[in-house]
């Protein structure tokens, strides 16, 4: 990685902080007039690489020489905007550009194969945009900043989704109900800071961090809290604020799913995390309160009824939404510890979940685009229809339950560990039956896959096919790391405890 | 009487949140998908007025320095040009305590909320598309009717 960062030129990586969210916003223009998908492939794919090669480059900097701050059109924070990269934020950035370049190779057989042939550039275009705005969530130091690039990217993703029409007509009032619920979410985290800028009178975190543990009787900074709690909540699709995800996840279409399950959910729980432990002070009496009360008891109840409803899920895709829900509510519990085991147990979980979930999103496209399935009943015997993605497809359901050998295991681990610590063992008893459920789930569609009878053609031969090289290679990509993160636990591991201590002592400074 | 005054000094608190409510509620309350975004915007824009008023300061004059704001109070009003006049003289006689004594609202919140708008007005008009989309496939915009049509379907392809 010291590699490739040593290849920019000084004054591209000087200003890397901004390329990294400018060069999909401006790349996104040039997609929308490429004549072909084709070409807007390439352009989101070059675009892509780009921000991903910037962000590797960002993150060693930050690992070798601390906190970057970046300062916007060399307007000084905290007045002007800032760009600021800690360890927490430095996981999301790598997380963000590694999984869009995945799922960007992951694109082009997909979306040609779902999406009509002149609405491909533009479908590209969108996608940047949503990049773009993920990013600049997980990189802005600034609080309306933050709110405007999460806009950004969830206005974005209100098209993409809607785009899965062409397939099933449910996408469309999927993506409006999306929009409903994204919008109010967004606008409650928006009062939120607007009553943390009444009371700090400024909008830069690291500034607002400084001046709020004198404040924590002040009753509007405990509106802000409530507000933006159940702001970024519903964003990050947090039960019982989880309702427009399922839809939203089964209809979109599969790259889009793949792609969205892996970082936009993701990139909402990093700003809880960064609001809950480093701007807030986790000291205060109701941010204690809302440890065990809201984070805690809501994560349990999230991620064992959410893993019930996924047990009788019919639709496959909704199946894996719902579970997403459910481990969204691992993350919960995680946070809910508030000791930097458990936040550092709750990034990893959320590191862990996009390797699988992208891996599991990946290989149902790559059944969808072979065979059209969407029901569970659909993949009977797929593991002799579709060798290399089933076996991919396994290796991440396994991993979903957190069975040894897969980096599952390592999350639930870490989780236990870190509330046992605690004196919870109630969250450690939710947390086994919450995965004893997840077993049931998972074993329902590898069944369907490796035991049932297969499907027979008409000629009474069994249907057989390869998925395409670009849908294959970054599904294995993230099956292969399910395991060997397993093995080489050390790198994720530290990452995710330098976040846990990035946002602890961020706040105490 | 006090409860009176309480209530006045924060008359545009108290609209923001009746606006707020109004919003919300008819989000919540009507099957109508238009009007569901109609009570949408309404909700954002009570955030709007929010804002604004954060960004009042008692007694604070309009955030535009002196030497700028003169030259475009001549042009743009007559008749106020006599006050500028007035002000810009003090402004030589004491240009050392100027800057000190001038109070000025907060022009922040201003211009936060112009990014805001534009954020609102993209989410409205995507909303209006996916409502059109939404009236072609289904040809209905009533939510009730919309979920029986999909029920309908998807209890079709169950049995088939």
């Amino acid at each position: 990685m010291e590699f490739l960062s040593s290849l920019l030129p000084a004054h591209v990586a000087e200003h890397a902080p901004a390329l990294v969210v400018v060069a999909p916003l401006l790349m996104a223009a040039v997609a929308a007039i490429m004549p072909n998908g084709r070409l807007g492939w390439g352009v989101a794919l070059l675009t892509t690489a780009v921000s991903a090669v910037l962000a590797v480059a960002i993150v060693v900097e930050v690992q070798t020489g601390g906190v970057i701050s970046y300062a916007m059109g060399g307007w000084q924070p905290p007045a002007g905007i800032e760009f600021r990269i800690d360890n927490l934020n430095a996981v999301l950035l790598l997380l963000i550009a590694a999984l869009g370049l995945l799922s960007t190779i992951y694109a082009l057989p997909s979306v040609a194969d779902e999406i009509a042939e002149n609405r491909q550039a533009l479908f590209y275009s969108a996608f940047l945009v949503c990049f773009a705005g993920l990013l600049g969530v997980a990189i802005t130091g600034d609080a309306f900043n933050m709110f405007v690039f999460l806009e950004i990217s969830s206005i974005s993703t209100y098209v993409l989704v809607g785009m899965g029409a062409g397939n099933d007509r449910r996408a469309l009032t999927a993506a409006y109900n999306y929009l409903i619920l994204g919008t109010i979410g967004a606008t409650f985290f928006v009062i939120g800071v607007g009553f943390l800028y009444m009371a700090t009178g400024t909008l830069n975190m690291a500034d607002m961090a400084e001046r709020l543990p004198d404040m924590s009787d002040n009753r509007v900074v405990q509106a802000a809290f409530a507000f933006i709690i159940v702001g970024l909540g519903l964003k990050a699709a947090m039960f019982p604020l989880h309702l427009w995800l399922p839809n939203a996840y089964a209809y979109a279409p599969n790259f889009v799913t793949s792609f969205l399950a892996t970082t936009a959910t993701k990139v909402a729980f990093y700003t809880l995390v960064r609001f809950l432990f480093d701007v807030f002070w986790p000291d205060a009496p109701f941010v204690q309160v809302s440890f065990l009360w809201v984070f805690a008891v809501l994560g349990i109840i999230g991620m064992i009824v959410a893993s019930v409803q996924a047990v009788f899920q019919d639709d496959a895709r909704r199946l894996l939404a719902f579970s997403s829900v459910a481990q969204v509510g691992y993350m919960m519990l995680g946070l809910g510890i508030g000791t930097a085991a458990g936040v550092s147990a709750g990034m990893l979980h959320l590191v862990n979940h996009a390797l699988m979930k992208g891996a599991l999103f990946m290989a149902l496209g790559a059944f969808a685009i072979r065979f059209g399935v969407r029901r569970i009943s659909d993949l009977n015997g797929f593991a002799r229809s579709m060798p290399f993605t089933s076996v991919a497809f396994t290796i991440a359901g396994l991993s979903l339950v957190g069975v040894p050998m897969t980096i599952g295991f390592w999350s639930k681990w870490y989780l236990g560990v870190a509330a046992f610590e605690n004196g919870w063992w109630w969250a450690v008893a939710a947390l086994i039956l919450s995965s004893l459920i997840a077993l049931a789930y998972v074993a329902r569609m590898l069944a369907a896959i490796w035991v049932a009878e297969p499907h027979h053609d008409r000629s009474g031969g069994i249907a057989s096919a390869r998925a395409p090289w670009l849908m294959l290679v970054p599904m294995w990509i993230l099956a292969f790391a399910n395991i060997w993160f397993f093995f080489q636990p050390d790198f994720l591991v530290s990452l995710t405890n330098a976040a846990a201590e990035a946002a602890l002592n961020g706040a105490s400074q | 009487m006090v409860m009176v005054e309480l209530l006045a000094e924060r008359f545009n608190f108290i609209i923001v949140i009746i606006l707020m409510m109004t919003g919300l509620y008819a989000v919540v309350a009507t099957g109508n998908l238009v009007k569901r975004l109609v009570g949408l915007s309404l909700f954002q824009t009570s955030v709007f007025l929010l804002y604004i008023t954060i960004g009042k300061v008692f007694g604070g004059q309009p955030p535009i320095l002196p030497e700028y704001g003169g030259g475009h109070g001549e042009s743009d009003y007559g008749a106020a040009s006599t006050d500028h006049a007035a002000g810009a003289a003090e402004y030589a006689a004491d240009t050392a305590h100027q800057s000190a004594e001038v109070l000025y609202s907060n022009p922040l919140p201003h211009v936060l909320i112009l990014t805001a708008i534009v954020v609102g007005v993209a989410t409205l008009s995507v909303g209006l598309a996916l409502v059109v989309r939404i009236r072609e496939t289904y040809g209905t915009i009533e939510d009730e009717a919309i979920n029986k049509a999909d029920y309908a379907v998807d209890s079709a392809g169950r049995g088939a």
